[in-house]
C-alpha cells in the first residue's frame, strides 16, 4: 500500500501552514501553549499514551466506524458510487469525541484536571462532557445563548453528564462568542485549566493537534475504501465550519494526488444575502481566535457574524490548514444553502435510513449535485460527521412538521 | 514624537517623584466627540500618557466593562478612521500628552500594517499596544512602527518566563506594560500580590519604564504600584465612571475620578503613616 508522503510537512515550528496559523494570543497564554506543544510532541511519540488512546477509541468510542456503501442513494442519483464514513456511529454521535479523548488524555499528562470547552452545535460540548465524566475531570462548557436555544437536547445531555454549561450572551451569542469566553476563562485560570478546543482552529498547536486526533477518520476511511473497492476514491467530501472533521478526513489523502478533496461550507440563505458562513469563499485572511486564516470581516477588520441553519457551521473563521489547502489548490471549497442541506437531509433519511446532522447534510447536498455528473465507476467518500437527533427541534420547525 | 515622547514624559514624571498615571478610553464611548473632550480633560488633569482603545468585535483579552464599551462604540458605527481622527482633533486642541492606541491585531492588519502605523503617526499618536500580538508574531508590525518612530509596547504577564521577559523587552520602545494578573481587563478589589517579582525581572532586562495595569482602579493601587513600578494603567474603572455618568456630567465625573489618581507621590505609603 502506497503511503509515501510527498508534500512538505505542515505546520512548521511556529505553527505555520504556509502563511496561515501562528499564535496571535495574549502573552498570558504563550507559556501554556509552549507547554502544550511539548507535551503533545512527547505524547505523540509515547507508546503508552498511544496505546491508551487507541484502546479508548476502540472500546469506548466504538472505532473503527463503518464505511457504508450508500447503494440506494447511489442508484437514485445515478452516477458515482457513494460511501459514507459513519462518524454518526461514534459514541456521542459525532466525530468530536476523537479529539476530545486525545486532548483529555493530554490534559491528564499535564496534571490539569479542570477542562473548559466551547461548543456550537453542542456536539463538542457533549463529547467533552462525556470524556470528562469517564476520566473524572471537572468540565465547564461555554455555549452561545442562541445555540442553547436551538440545540436544547445537547444542553440537557451535557448537564446529565455532569458538565456546567455557561450561557454566553456577548456578540452574536454563537460559537465565535463561546470561544471568546472560553479564552477569557483560560487566561484567568491558565495554571489549573486545559482548554479543550473542539475544532482545528486557534493558536498553534491546536490546528495541528486537532487535525492529528481527527485523522483517524481519514486513515480508517482510506483503508476501508481500499478494502472495499481495491482503489482510492475519486472524491473525498466533508463539511467545513471550523473544519475539524474535514481536515481529519482529508489529511491522510493529501498526498494522494488523484483524490479530489472538497470542503462544503454553509451558504446559509444564499451568498448574495450576506447571511452565510462561507468563510473560504467570501472571506479574506485575518486574525481571529489566535490564528491567521480566512475570515469573514468588514473593511475595518471587524469580524462579521456568520449565519447558518446549522449551529456547527455557524462560524466566521476557519482552520488555517484549510486556508493553506485552498491557496495551494489541493482542496476545493464550495458552499450550499440551508434549503439545499435540508433537502439532502430528507433524501438520506428516506433512501438510506440514516438521519444525519445538519452539518454533514451540507456535504451531502454537494454530493447530490456531484454524483450524477460522475461516471458509474467513480467513487465518492463523504464524511457523515454526526447524527441528526440534536437537530430535531430545528428540523421540525424548518419542515413545518409540528 | 513617537516613542521618544513617551519615554521623555515618563522620565519627567519619575524625576518629580510621582507615579505615572495612564488612563484608558474606548474610542467612541459614549461617542467620538466625547472621546476628544475626555482626552483633553485627562490631559489637563495630569495624565502621563493616554491609551485609546480601538473598538473590536471580539475583544478576548477584555472583561465585561470594556467589552460592553467596545460593542456600544461599534454599534454607533465607530471606525478605525474615527480613532485616528480623535488623535488629530486632540492635537489640534493643544493636547501634548503622549497618545497610544490599544488595538487588537485584526483591525490593524485590515488597514495594512505600514499604512496604519503611518496614519497613526501622521495623526499625532505615539505608539501601539496590541494585546493579541505576542513577541514571536510582532516582527512585521514592529518594523512598521519602527519606520515611523512609533512605540510598539509589549505586554508581559505573571506567566511570562524569564526567557519570555527578556524576549519581550528586547524589542520594546516607550515602556513595558506589565499585566498584574492572569486574567482579563477589569477593576478588582485588591492588587495582585505576585506582581513585584515580575516587575523586578523586567527591570533586569530593560532600562525602559514599567507600567502596571489590569485590576488597577484606586489611589491605593496606584500608590502600591508606585513602590516598584513607574506608572499605573487604569481602564475599566474609568470606563465604569463614564458609563454611569449622565451624558452632560461625563467630563466632570471623570475629572473628579482621576483627580486623586494623578500626581500620586512615589512615597505615598510613607506619607500616609
Amino acid at each position: 500500500m502506497a503511503t509515501s508522503k510527498t508534500t512538505g510537512k505542515v505546520p512548521d515550528e511556529q505553527g505555520r501552514f504556509g502563511p496561515y496559523g501562528g499564535r496571535f494570543v495574549p502573552e498570558t497564554l504563550m507559556g501554556a501553549l509552549d507547554e502544550l506543544t511539548k507535551a503533545y510532541d512527547a505524547a505523540r511519540n509515547d507508546a503508552a499514551f498511544q496505546a491508551e488512546l487507541v484502546s479508548l477509541l476502540k472500546s469506548y468510542v466504538g472505532r473503527p466506524t463503518p464505511l457504508t456503501f450508500a447503494d440506494n442513494l447511489s442508484r437514485k442519483l445515478g452516477g458515482a458510487r457513494i460511501y459514507l464514513k459513519r462518524e454518526d456511529l461514534a459514541h456521542t454521535g459525532a466525530h468530536k469525541i476523537n479529539n476530545a479523548i486525545g486532548q483529555a488524555l493530554l490534559a491528564k499528562r499535564l496534571g490539569k484536571h479542570r477542562i473548559i470547552a466551547e461548543t456550537g452545535a453542542g456536539q463538542h460540548g457533549v463529547a467533552t462532557a462525556t470524556v470528562c465524566a469517564k476520566l473524572g475531570m471537572e468540565c465547564i462548557v461555554y455555549m452561545g445563548s442562541e445555540d442553547i436555544v436551538r440545540q436544547a437536547p445537547n444542553v440537557l445531555r451535557m448537564r446529565l453528564l455532569g458538565a456546567k454549561v455557561v450561557p454566553v450572551v456577548s456578540g452574536s451569542k454563537t460559537l465565535k462568542d463561546a470561544i471568546n469566553e472560553a479564552v477569557r476563562d483560560w487566561v484567568t485560570n491558565i495554571r489549573t485549566t486545559h482548554y479543550l478546543l473542539g475544532s482545528a482552529v486557534g493558536p498553534h498547536p491546536y490546528p495541528m493537534m486537532v487535525r492529528d486526533f481527527q485523522s483517524v477518520i481519514g486513515l480508517e476511511a482510506r483503508q476501508q475504501i481500499l478494502d472495499a473497492e481495491g482503489r482510492l476514491p475519486d472524491y473525498v467530501v466533508a463539511c467545513v465550519g471550523g473544519g475539524s472533521n474535514a481536515i481529519g478526513t482529508f489529511h491522510p489523502f493529501v498526498d494522494d494526488s488523484g483524490v479530489h478533496l472538497v470542503g462544503v461550507e454553509a451558504g446559509g440563505q444564499g451568498m448574495e444575502t450576506g447571511k452565510h458562513a462561507a468563510t473560504l469563499t467570501a472571506g479574506r485572511p485575518g486574525v481571529l481566535h489566535g490564528s491567521y486564516s480566512y475570515l469573514l470581516q468588514d473593511h475595518d477588520g471587524q469580524v462579521l457574524e456568520a449565519y447558518s441553519i446549522s449551529a456547527g457551521l455557524d462560524y466566521p473563521g476557519v482552520g488555517p490548514e484549510h486556508s493553506y489547502l485552498k491557496d495551494m489548490g489541493r482542496a476545493t471549497y464550495v458552499n450550499v444553502t440551508d434549503a439545499q442541506a435540508l433537502e439532502a437531509f430528507q433524501l438520506l433519511c428516506r433512501t438510506e435510513g440514516i438521519i444525519p446532522a445538519l452539518e454533514p447534510s451540507h456535504a451531502l447536498a454537494y454530493v447530490r449535485e456531484l454524483a450524477p455528473r460522475l461516471a458509474k465507476d467513480n467513487i465518492v467518500v463523504m464524511c457523515l460527521s454526526g447524527r441528526g437527533d440534536k437537530d430535531m427541534p430545528i428540523i421540525t420547525k424548518a419542515l413545518g412538521m409540528t | 514624537m513617537g516613542y521618544q515622547r513617551i519615554e521623555d514624559q515618563l522620565h519627567v514624571v519619575t524625576q518629580r517623584g510621582e507615579v505615572g498615571f495612564i488612563p484608558y478610553l474606548t474610542v467612541g464611548y459614549p461617542d467620538v466627540r466625547a472621546t476628544v473632550l475626555l482626552v483633553e480633560t485627562l490631559a489637563k488633569a495630569g495624565a502621563t500618557i493616554i491609551e485609546l482603545g480601538i473598538p473590536f468585535s471580539d475583544p478576548l483579552a477584555d472583561g465585561p466593562t470594556i467589552q460592553k464599551a467596545s460593542l456600544q462604540a461599534l454599534q454607533h458605527g465607530v471606525k478605525v478612521v474615527d480613532c485616528l481622527d480623535v488623535v488629530t482633533q486632540a492635537r489640534k486642541r493643544g493636547v501634548k500628552t503622549p497618545l497610544v492606541f490599544m488595538s487588537y491585531y485584526n483591525p490593524l492588519l485590515a488597514h495594512g500594517l505600514a499604512n496604519i502605523a503611518h496614519l497613526a503617526c501622521q495623526a499625532g499618536a505615539d505608539g501601539f499596544i496590541v494585546p493579541d500580538l505576542p513577541t514571536e508574531e510582532s516582527g512585521p508590525f514592529h518594523d512598521a512602527c519602527a519606520v515611523e518612530g512609533m512605540a510598539l509596547i509589549p505586554l508581559l504577564t505573571p506567566t511570562s518566563s524569564p526567557e519570555r521577559v527578556a524576549l519581550g523587552c528586547s524589542k520594546a520602545r516607550g515602556f513595558v506594560y506589565c499585566v498584574s494578573v492572569t486574567g482579563v481587563t477589569g477593576a478588582r478589589q485588591d492588587l495582585a500580590p505576585d506582581i513585584r517579582p515580575l516587575v523586578e525581572s523586567i527591570r533586569r532586562s530593560t532600562s525602559l519604564p514599567v507600567a502596571v495595569g489590569f485590576g488597577v482602579s484606586r489611589k491605593e493601587h496606584v500608590a502600591a504600584v508606585g513602590q516598584f513600578a513607574d506608572a499605573a494603567v487604569v481602564g475599566s474603572a474609568l470606563i465604569d465612571v463614564i458609563g454611569k455618568s449622565p451624558r452632560r456630567q461625563v467630563r466632570s465625573h471623570v475629572q473628579a475620578f482621576v483627580a486623586e489618581l494623578t500626581h500620586v507621590k512615589k512615597n505615598a505609603e510613607q506619607v500616609r503613616l
